[in-house]
């Protein structure tokens, strides 16, 4: 016992302190984290001891270990407790650790309001002191507004150290808690003028903090702070008051005037000392004319000091208001350039912008191309790239006097490896061209060379950038080729066969320019006697071109096709011994002009064009989709007046085009305005000659072919692929056919009818297409049906026929069956609905499932029709998923959730258990026909099941009720066309027939007298139908009267149909 | 002033000051951060640079890298001379101050600092009276150490 006590007295002696842990973990520099952990350990039970010393120490130790990146938080409340020891020393510690490790979300400062009160209150300043600097660390805006009052009476403590300190935590405290800055400010206005100069610094300090954020309030003070500063001899005091001033002048000009005097005194002052040299930094900020003046003076100094940047920084801030004052020191500046250190280096890079001139332009690039030379790392290297590319061409090339020495400097830079810039020199390269008249000569022996060397240039893979320059050597080559000096062999260097490892715009460009060039040597080859020398060239041509004509960019194979044909055309005329270089250089005919970015503006609209205006309406998508059905169904003034409509306005437009090119001929400052130099290279040269215009005519607004096709050629393309993979035979064919994929889309379908399996997507597209219009010109509307099964494979065709035969059979089976089932319930429907429903029943799979279906026109949108699909599962096992696709048509498309492309399917929304049936609902625009791929996914194999849908005319009907006043209003109106029909042998009672009628083809009984009835339906495009049906024993007579002759006559066929069954 | 630290040479972190509240994790981050940047840059180089929203502004003393980040408008220089007398109080509190002195008198530095910063502003430009008060608050620790006994293990001192 007594040896317990004994030992835990001496427990402190053999404790850590400290030092040991620091020692520690140095001598166990492998195990670090091991030894750490063992530590916290030893000091978690440290903290669980009384005593406060041993406590004290394991937090000195925490607040190590935490700054080496170890956790601490758990500690926190141990912490709170040695804060509160009574003893300085621990206190201390305390106050420490908690600065360290406290932030706003600790929980424990909560505890911590009355014990910082209570130590800001104490006798002792240290203790006081202690207090105060923890809490500027940890203060939250709760600390803040319970202890403001306590420090604001610390304000006017009797000792300045405790003064101090005061004054400068109460910046925190105004930032946390805002409302304090009020009552604190007279006695913080009270503290400038304080008689302890610390106080005082910290006042300044205080102040200049809450200015910089709200300038406006502080205003006031400014006289005070003049009075400090050109009293004080502090100079931390003085800068701090300078920046205060920097923020006050903006607000008050008069401000800067009154400062120049006494900062000038200040400058000269401190220069005579040394180290002082941020003076003049801080008086740049006070932008006025005379001060940067004479600060300028002083800026030269700041570079004996390490301080180069902020001289520059100080600099480029003068140069925006005093340009000319900086010049002088460009030597200064060029030296920054070989600053070791890179933001130095870029800041001089800016400074230098702003200092060039006619005079030293020359020298100050060849300085910098010496560094582009010695520059190591390739974004500095990039940097001076642009740098120099800008300052050459800032102002419109203002300071350039010698476009040769530009051009040359441009193609020096060419050489620079792996720069991200070669457009922006292709683009320069251009621009002076163009521009500048007088250097296309030299420009173009230049290009010239670049276009000979063009393999030093691409060898580099990381060079890829830089070809781009090629792009402008060939265009300004090739437009500019009458300053050639040997134009035929800038033309073999256009068509060699590396070439073709060029990007593709810039292969088109070359093909476009090596026309150019072309026709440029027939003309002069064609001046000498010997014909041979031209034939030569255009075999040249011949031989190389095919090697574009290959290639994968469409541009470059559209244009080298087409040149090629021109060359084979001249080529054979040049066999007939014809001059024609003068007709082939007329293609290239004409001058480029530059034009002012503005230019265009200067262009007055002409009378009558209104550039906002369509020109034709925008295409909806359902426009472009119905137009068809449309046309043949639509109300007479529609279907004429919207053709003709665009007609006219094609016309007028065609008009105001011509009138408008005839314009623009005449005037000539359009002409100059047309072709801006900067689409000119994007666009073939010689824009005038190219009938860019008239191609402009010919496009319709709408190009609905477009997306279309390319989906088909891709489409043809998978599943070639996929093909291919099945069968790989005849491989020459389809290499050929790949190469000509643009006129793909009209051989496509015998082709793959002939050596490639069908995919039935595209056989229906193909097979379909002539059955439409035989079908039309039977019917004429949207009521005819296409039925279409999708296994119309040529292999299949004859199974295809005995299984129809065999469906036929089955059908007739099945109607039985639905006739009994809608004779119970239907009647009933067509009341409630007011609708009558079609029923055909459909082909059933021996083990699939069963479909239903109805169609009947959808009531909210007029160019759709809901068919509503039963599906009845059959056999005996569980449909897991089903899809419903219908290959879309000309007319007809099924309606698909957004996004989703126009070949998927529609998941039916449920699962069909054996032996039960579901109705699912399908919105279908103008159906045509429609294919069903039911899945079985039970034991997962996937069953296609085709199925036709027949859509009736009848279908289309929306059954309206009409009252008898309107009907006969109707009748009478004359509009409509009269047809009857007269059925014999029909047994069944009245009623029953009419409420056939209502049903199977969507009519509604107006008025019933005796065995006469009145009937009314109508159309989804507002055609009425009015029936008139009488019997007389076993003869029915039907009379029908419509506003749309061939509907009528295929709604009696259809009614006189459906009892002929009976 | 956002906040200081002191690093080695090798990238241990010797001293930090936050002051502004700052998560722990967010802490580590910007700390490694720095370190790499700082600790890449060649002695001729100029000692601001920008990272992030900050301008930082760092010197070399010996194997120590003092580092301050501060705000956009802040005076480079002025923190230059910040970071300077701080260094000029170590030296005349711990007499000819090393790196081991900070890292085994740790809490000693941070109670110079505090003496000489206050919430990130200048307390007092008086080396004097930095000092005085750091030696009276000393004499109220009965059992003050004195920084004195590990002078010898002193490996690099400041130039």
């Amino acid at each position: 016992m007594a040896l317990k006590i004994v030992k835990g007295s001496i427990d402190r002696m053999f404790d850590k302190n400290l030092q040991d842990l620091v020692r520690g973990i140095r001598n166990h520099k492998e195990d670090e984290a091991k030894y750490i952990s063992t530590c916290i350990d030893e000091i978690k039970q440290e903290l669980k001891q009384d005593n406060i010393a041993v406590k004290a120490n394991a937090v000195c130790k925490l607040t190590y270990l935490q700054m080496l990146g170890y956790d601490v938080s758990w500690a926190a409340f141990n912490i709170v407790e040695v804060m509160s020891s009574s003893k300085f020393t621990y206190k201390r510690i305390g106050y420490l650790a908690a600065s360290q490790c406290f932030h706003e979300s600790t929980d424990v400062i909560m505890l911590t309001t009355n014990q910082i009160r209570k130590d800001l209150s104490s006798p002792n300043q240290y203790d006081t002191g202690v207090a105060l600097t923890g809490l500027s660390c940890f203060v939250t805006p709760d600390l803040a507004r319970d202890l403001a009052n306590d420090i604001m009476t610390l304000m006017s403590h009797t000792k300045p150290y405790i003064r101090k300190k005061a004054v400068l935590i109460m910046y925190k405290v105004f930032l946390k808690y805002p409302e304090s800055l009020r009552p604190a400010f007279p006695r913080l206005k009270e503290k400038l003028e304080d008689p302890d100069p610390g106080v005082q610094s910290a006042a300044v300090n205080v102040i200049c903090e809450l200015a910089r954020r709200n300038p406006k309030n502080y205003l006031s003070l400014a006289p005070l702070f003049f009075k400090l500063m050109t009293s004080s001899t502090n100079n931390w005091v003085l800068i701090k008051i300078i920046k205060l001033f920097g923020a006050l002048t903006p607000l008050e000009p008069r401000l800067g005037k009154k400062l120049i005097e006494p900062l000038t005194n200040l400058i000269h002052r401190i220069m005579s000392a040394d180290r002082s040299v941020y003076i003049p930094f801080l008086v740049a900020r006070v932008r006025t004319k005379g001060e940067s003046m004479s600060v300028l003076k002083y800026v030269k100094a700041m570079f004996v000091f390490v301080v180069k940047y902020l001289g520059l920084l100080a600099m480029s801030k003068i140069l925006k208001t005093h340009p000319k004052s900086v010049q002088s020191h460009k030597d200064l500046i060029l030296q920054c350039l070989d600053d070791k250190d890179e933001s130095i280096r870029l800041r001089a890079l800016d400074l230098l912008y702003g200092m060039v001139s006619k005079k030293n332009l020359m020298e100050i690039v060849k300085k910098l191309m010496l560094h582009v030379d010695k520059a190591e790392g390739t974004t500095y290297r990039d940097e001076l790239l642009t740098k120099i590319i800008d300052i050459c061409s800032q102002s419109n090339y203002q300071y350039i006097t010698n476009f040769e020495w530009y051009i040359s400097i441009l193609v020096e830079l060419t050489r620079l490896e792996g720069t991200r810039h070669g457009h922006l020199i292709a683009s320069q390269m251009l621009d002076v061209a163009i521009r500048v008249k007088a250097i296309r000569v030299f420009a173009v022996a230049q290009m010239a060379t670049l276009l000979d060397n063009a393999h030093l240039l691409t060898g580099n893979v990381q060079r890829k950038g830089i070809c781009e320059v090629l792009y402008a050597a060939a265009w300004i080559c090739g437009e500019f080729s009458e300053h050639l000096d040997n134009p035929t062999q800038t033309l073999e260097a256009m068509l060699r066969p590396k070439v073709a490892t060029l990007p593709g715009h810039i292969q088109a460009v070359y093909v476009q320019n090596a026309a150019k060039l072309f026709a440029t040597v027939l003309k002069s080859q064609e001046g000498n006697t010997d014909s041979t020398a031209a034939q030569e060239t255009s075999q040249l041509m011949i031989d190389r071109l095919p090697l574009f004509v290959q290639s994968a960019n469409l541009e470059v194979q559209e244009r080298a096709s087409c040149i090629l044909q021109l060359v084979k055309y001249i080529q054979k005329l040049q066999q007939k011994d014809v001059e024609i270089a003068e007709e082939v250089i007329a293609l290239f005919a004409g001058e480029l002009n530059p034009v002012a970015p503005k230019a265009q503006k200067k262009v007055p609209v002409p009378e009558g064009l209104d550039l906002d205006a369509w020109i034709n309406e925008p295409p909806s998508e359902s426009e472009s989709e119905d137009e068809q059905p449309r046309a043949i169904f639509a109300k007479e003034e529609p279907k004429h007046s919207r053709p003709r409509h665009t007609e006219v306005d094609e016309k007028e437009l065609a008009k105001r085009r011509e009138a408008r090119k005839q314009e623009q001929a005449n005037n000539p400052f359009y002409i100059k305005s047309s072709p801006s130099s900067q689409k000119v290279y994007q666009e073939a040269p010689g824009v005038e000659h190219i009938p860019v215009v008239q191609i402009d005519l010919s496009v319709p607004l709408k190009v609905p072919g477009l997306p279309m096709s390319d989906q088909y050629v891709k489409l043809e393309e998978e599943r070639r692929q996929k093909d291919r993979a099945d069968k790989k035979k005849k491989e020459k064919k389809k290499r050929k056919e790949k190469r000509s994929g643009r006129g793909k889309r009209h051989d496509s379908g015998p082709e793959s009818e002939e050596d490639i399996t069908p995919a039935h997507m595209v056989d229906i597209v193909t097979e379909e297409m002539p059955e439409v219009p035989s079908r039309i010109s039977n019917t004429i509307s949207p009521s005819t049906l296409w039925v279409f099964d999708d296994k119309k494979s040529s292999k299949h065709k004859k199974k295809k026929q005995k299984k129809e035969k065999e469906e036929k059979e089955k059908k007739k089976k099945k109607k039985h069956h639905h006739h009994h089932h809608h004779s119970d319930g239907g009647g009933e429907e067509s009341v409630q609905n007011g609708t009558v429903e079609e029923e055909e029943p459909l082909p059933v799979s021996r083990d699939g499932p069963d479909q239903v279906n109805d169609i009947q026109g959808n009531l909210q949108d007029g160019s759709q029709v809901v068919v509503s699909v039963i599906f009845e599962n059959k056999c005996d096992s569980f449909l897991k998923s089903m899809e419903f696709n219908v290959l879309d048509s000309l007319n007809s498309k099924l309606q698909r959730p957004e996004g989703s492309g126009p070949h998927d399917g529609l998941t039916v929304p449920f699962q069909l258990p054996p032996g039960q049936s579901n109705v699912c609902l399908f919105v279908i625009h103008y159906l045509l026909f429609v294919v069903v791929f039911p899945q079985n996914e039970d034991s997962s194999t996937h069953e296609k099941l085709d199925f036709k849908l027949h859509f009736t005319c009848t279908s289309y009907l929306i059954s309206t009720p009409c009252y008898s006043d309107a009907f006969a209003k109707l009748l009478e109106s004359g509009d409509l066309k009269c047809s009857s029909v007269k059925l014999e042998g029909v047994v069944m009672p009245f009623h029953h027939l009419l409420a056939r009628i209502c049903f199977r083809h969507h009519f509604s009984v107006v008025e019933r007298i005796d065995s006469c009835a009145s009937m009314y339906s109508r159309s989804i495009q507002d055609h009425h139908v009015c029936l008139l049906v009488k019997t007389s024993g076993q003869t029915v007579s039907i009379d029908a009267k419509c506003d749309e002759p061939t509907l009528l006559g295929n709604v009696l066929d259809e009614i006189k149909q459906t009892f002929s069954q009976c | 002033m956002r906040f200081m630290l002191l690093f080695s040479r090798q990238g241990k972190l010797r001293l930090q000051k936050w002051y502004t509240a700052t998560a722990e994790r967010d802490k580590k981050k910007m700390v490694r951060e720095l370190m790499q940047i700082v600790l890449a840059r060649k002695p001729k180089m100029c000692s601001f640079l920008e990272w992030r929203d900050l301008k930082i502004v760092y010197k070399r003393y010996a194997s120590l890298y003092f580092c301050c980040a501060i705000e956009e408008q802040d005076n480079e220089l002025i923190t230059l001379e910040v970071i300077h007398r701080f260094v000029e109080l170590l030296d005349k509190y711990f007499g000819s101050v090393c790196e081991l002195d900070i890292i085994f008198n740790f809490e000693k530095a941070y109670f110079i600092l505090d003496e000489f910063l206050m919430g990130g502003e200048i307390q007092d430009t008086s080396k004097k009276s930095v000092l005085k008060a750091i030696e009276q608050a000393d004499l109220l620790q009965e059992e003050a150490p004195t920084a004195k006994s590990f002078i010898f293990f002193a490996d690099t001192t400041i130039v």
